[in-house]
């Protein structure tokens, strides 16, 4: 596995050493070092439990890691709160999607500017023309949002009746809506049919190339990992056991037998499905 | 180092009451994630009834078959009796509202709880009613330096053996384990096959019939009851619910001994009127450190 | 006011001018003791819509509610009494008093789980209570109390003392606290914590303060308890334990919850079926708490969402026994 990225002189976005949490006896990450360059679609994969959705946690600040750092942008954020991490600069989506589902679509977008706003309790109660400004301000972000996500017509439905798939996007554009540097996306496609799918491919790499930003992503879809990636990390057992381009994962003997399981010969493939 | 001896005796008998509350209390909220608050008002229940079956009945059966009898008869009815009403209460005023959410069940539960409350008091009067005396022999007994009446051994060899005999049920039998899935995954226990209304039946006649049972308990205890004692008692037991860890019934038990202790030290070694903050005051602490109560929720969360 | 006609424009004029212009009318038409009846409708209110901002709009179970009530009329009495400190200027000071208590002893317990949370507030509301009957420091008066509480006075003419005025007193602070709250609602911090009570860890990983606003709730509303607290301290010219007991804690939850969790219209109506409830039913005296439960049981079978829900769908809850994901609601 020879790092054959354009490496070089990219500007390093995040980084994670020695990464390790331990819940109760299980090591469910051990040891991660990771590497997110500026501007790439870097793909977490691995088997069920391999420990990707923890270090995501880890690193949006929902769990607090035994041993490790995380550094973003030059800043270690290691056990820093959620609302610190979306403060500087990283913004995720859950597997489970998690939006507000009894508030619209619209102020669902509208919270990820919380942080890009300051009005307190004062200028809140008596709506000072500062206060109504910013307001204007989130609204108008929001739109942008909305309609970049193509969910403008149910801006004002409740979250919790909008499609599956347009939940999904909505929670993206939720993201985006913090202005964040590095987007981190736990199973995007999870649940959305090829054509969807699509949609949301096409949708990411327009992203990267408009907007100043970096894309971390959990996929178990080997057809969006191949489509959009520009770097693959292979997770097994909390450990990281492979890493490189596309392609090489893809034919790499550690990865298939990850996640064909080492004691299965003559079992049925019950790894990823590629169509090419 | 008497005083303490005495004041852990009294501890536990006052805790054995607050367990059995307890235990009410958590099977209700481990099953149904429900405050129980009509709870505290099955204890007042069963401690009015067995005074009725004392004050009207027992002299006849004192008489015919010993004093013990008055006493046994009184527990019975009343637990009986309780199991009707907690079967009621669940069928009336809990089961048509578990699709509406958590908090319209407890405004619910409330409401199941005033108009208990209220209808006590209609017909047992609004004043105190007096349990009579002399219904166990009032004998005291010493060990060494422990001093202990004879109606404080029976409280709590009756409280531990009914504690036992529920623990066993839920540990140790294929229906205590069944009501224990419930409790852990309500819809996994289904499509296993587990009768989600037979274990409405068992925490709903159980634990009224245990509270009943303390009710009983309390009245020959203190000898003075009164319809909003439901309140006081229902607080401290569902305090030591938590403090045992929501849901864990051998927790409810130790939480509702611990509590009783704790009160009792609380009492005789700071102040009589500031025992109930001393308690509160101890929960809130065991919150802080530990959050889910000593003896841990087993619920995990995955994000 | 042009600030606010954004908020208000979906709801016709005539709802809000109906409504004061009855309540202005209101006092004029009968005798003093509807007048006394409305103005306890008032103090329950500013009770219930202090408890929805934690309940209602953050989703957090507090069952201790009266504890701030009970700190704000104490405060306003102690202070009152032994310093001869004029009521108004007690008002900010009461309402300051019981927002630094919320803050400090809610600080410690503020992350706990929705149950753990709802037991220790009914443990501090108690503690409060307890504590006053025991006349700490020879300060609270006991189970008897503080009495000889004075009247407010606006200005040196004007003396707020009979009925009548203290009505339109309560009535004012609680017109001013619907356009503070209303605004509230329709703000960042609104926002904030309506996503906290949805969700907390998202609320976390979309950039909210979690802890700070639950805090902030807490405060806001211990605060307009306190308010509460200090007008009822006056209005009744004494103050004594058995006005802050753990059951008037449940009647605000129910109000609460019975008006329209997070509706602020819901909540006044929630205080008026409250507060009226049992004086309509007066001449069923003994029974009229038997009916009273019956109302409740039966409005959550049929109204969980309350009189008045909050508009665009209502507060959905999540059905009784599915896995709760998480610590708020």
């Amino acid at each position: 596995m020879e790092r054959s990225r354009s490496s070089g002189d990219r500007e390093v976005v995040l980084v994670t050493k020695d990464l390790t949490k331990i819940f109760g006896g299980l090591k469910a990450v051990s040891d991660f070092d990771l590497v997110v360059h500026k501007g790439e679609i870097l793909s977490l994969i691995g088997p069920n439990g391999a420990g990707k959705t923890t270090v995501f946690n880890v690193v949006t600040g929902i769990y607090k890691p035994e041993h490790g750092d995380v550094i973003f942008r030059g800043t270690n954020i290691t056990g820093k709160k959620p609302h610190q991490i979306v403060s500087h600069g990283i913004a995720r989506t859950f597997q489970n999607i998690r939006l507000f589902p009894d508030m619209t679509c619209l102020e669902n977008i509208m919270a990820g500017q919380h942080c890009r706003a300051s009005s307190g309790l004062f200028t809140s109660v008596l709506r000072t023309p500062g206060m109504r400004k910013e307001e204007r301000r989130t609204r108008e972000v929001a739109e942008r949002r909305i309609a970049q996500v193509d969910l403008a017509r149910f801006k004002d439905e409740l979250a919790k009746n909008i499609a599956y798939g347009s939940q999904r996007m909505l929670e993206i554009a939720r993201a985006l809506a913090s202005e964040p540097r590095l987007l981190v996306l736990d199973e995007p496609s999870s649940g959305l049919n090829p054509k969807e799918t699509q949609d949301l491919m096409d949708f990411l790499k327009r992203l990267i190339l408009h907007e100043d930003l970096t894309i971390l992503l959990i996929e178990h879809d080997m057809n969006v990992v191949m489509g959009i990636s520009d770097w693959v990390v292979v997770m097994d057992e909390g450990k990281k056991i492979a890493e490189g381009l596309p392609l090489d994962i893809y034919n790499d003997e550690a990865v298939i037998e990850a996640y064909l399981g080492k004691d299965d010969e003559g079992d049925e493939h019950v790894g990823p499905v590629v169509h090419w | 180092m008497q005083l303490l001896l005495e004041q852990l005796i009294n501890g536990l008998t006052i805790g054995s009451f607050y367990a059995l509350i307890a235990l009410g209390y958590s099977m209700v909220y481990g099953v149904l994630k429900l405050i129980n608050f009509a709870h505290g008002d099955f204890f007042t229940m069963g401690s009015y009834i067995g005074y009725t079956v004392l004050v009207f009945g027992a002299a006849a059966l004192t008489v015919q078959f010993g004093p013990w009898i008055g006493m046994l008869s009184a527990i019975c009815v009343a637990a009986l009796s309780l199991t009707i009403v907690g079967l009621l209460v669940e069928r009336v005023a809990y089961r048509p509202v578990y699709p509406a959410g958590r908090l319209p069940a407890v405004v619910s539960a409330l409401g199941a709880s005033i108009f208990l409350q209220n209808t006590i008091m209609l017909i047992w009067g609004p004043r105190y009613q007096a349990y009579p005396a002399e219904l166990i022999p009032v004998v005291r007994f010493q060990f060494g330096q422990i001093n202990i009446t004879l109606l404080q051994i029976i409280i709590l060899a009756l409280s531990f053996f009914l504690m036992s005999a529920l623990y066993y049920i839920i540990q140790r039998t294929t229906f205590g384990a069944a009501v224990r899935a419930t409790a852990h995954d309500r819809n996994t226990a289904s499509l296993m096959g587990i009768n989600f209304n037979r274990v409405i039946l068992f925490i709903f006649t159980l634990g009224p019939a245990l509270g009943a049972t303390a009710g009983v308990m309390v009245g020959m205890y203190y000898r003075q009851i009164s319809f909003t004692m439901g309140w006081n008692f229902g607080l401290k037991a569902f305090t030591a619910t938590i403090l045992g860890g929501i849901g864990n019934l051998p927790g409810a038990m130790f939480g509702g001994l611990i509590l009783g202790v704790l009160e009792m030290l609380g009492a005789a070694y700071i102040s009589a009127a500031w025992k109930d903050v001393f308690v509160f005051l101890i929960l809130i602490l065991v919150l802080i450190f530990r959050p889910t109560g000593l003896f841990g929720e087993k619920i995990a969360e995955k994000v | 006011m042009s600030a606010l006609r954004n908020i208000f424009k979906n709801t016709p004029w005539f709802v809000p001018a109906a409504f004061t212009a009855l309540i202005i009318v209101y006092p004029f038409l009968v005798s003093n003791y509807f007048i006394d009846i409305a103005f306890f409708f008032g103090i329950y209110a500013l009770l219930g819509l202090s408890l929805n901002i934690v309940l209602g709009e953050v989703g957090l179970f507090d069952l201790g509610h009266a504890g701030f009530y009970a700190i704000g009329a104490y405060v306003t009495a102690i202070l009152n009494t032994r310093y001869q400190i004029p009521i108004l200027a007690l008002l900010p000071i009461s309402a300051f008093a019981a927002a630094l208590f919320a803050y400090i002893v809610c600080s410690p317990i503020i992350h706990l789980k929705g149950d753990y949370l709802c037991i220790v507030t009914i443990g501090m509301g108690e503690i409060v209570r307890l504590a006053l009957i025991n006349n700490p420091f020879d300060l609270t008066g006991g189970p008897n109390g503080v009495f000889g509480v004075d009247f407010p006075k606006l200005s040196p003419g004007m003396v707020i003392d009979s009925p009548i005025k203290y009505y339109f007193l309560i009535w004012a602070v609680v017109g001013l606290s619907v356009l503070g709250l209303v605004s509230l609602q329709h703000s960042r911090i609104g926002r904030a914590w309506n996503c906290i009570r949805e969700d907390a860890i998202a609320a976390g990983t979309t950039g909210i303060n979690v802890r700070h606003y639950k805090l902030l709730a807490f405060v806001i509303g211990a605060g307009l308890a306190g308010v509460a607290g200090n007008i009822y301290a006056s209005k009744l010219m004494c103050v004594s334990p058995e006005s802050f007991t753990f059951w008037e804690s449940c009647l605000m939850f129910c109000i609460v919850l019975i008006g329209g969790m997070g509706s602020i219209p819901g909540v006044i109506i929630g205080a008026g079926f409250i507060s009226l409830f049992p004086e309509i039913f007066r001449p069923f005296a003994m029974y009229r708490m038997l009916v009273f439960g019956s109302v409740m049981i039966v409005m959550m079978m049929f109204r969980p969402g309350g009189f008045w829900p909050r508009k665009r769908g209502g507060v959905s809850f999540r059905p009784l026994m599915e896995d709760s994901v998480d610590g708020a609601v």
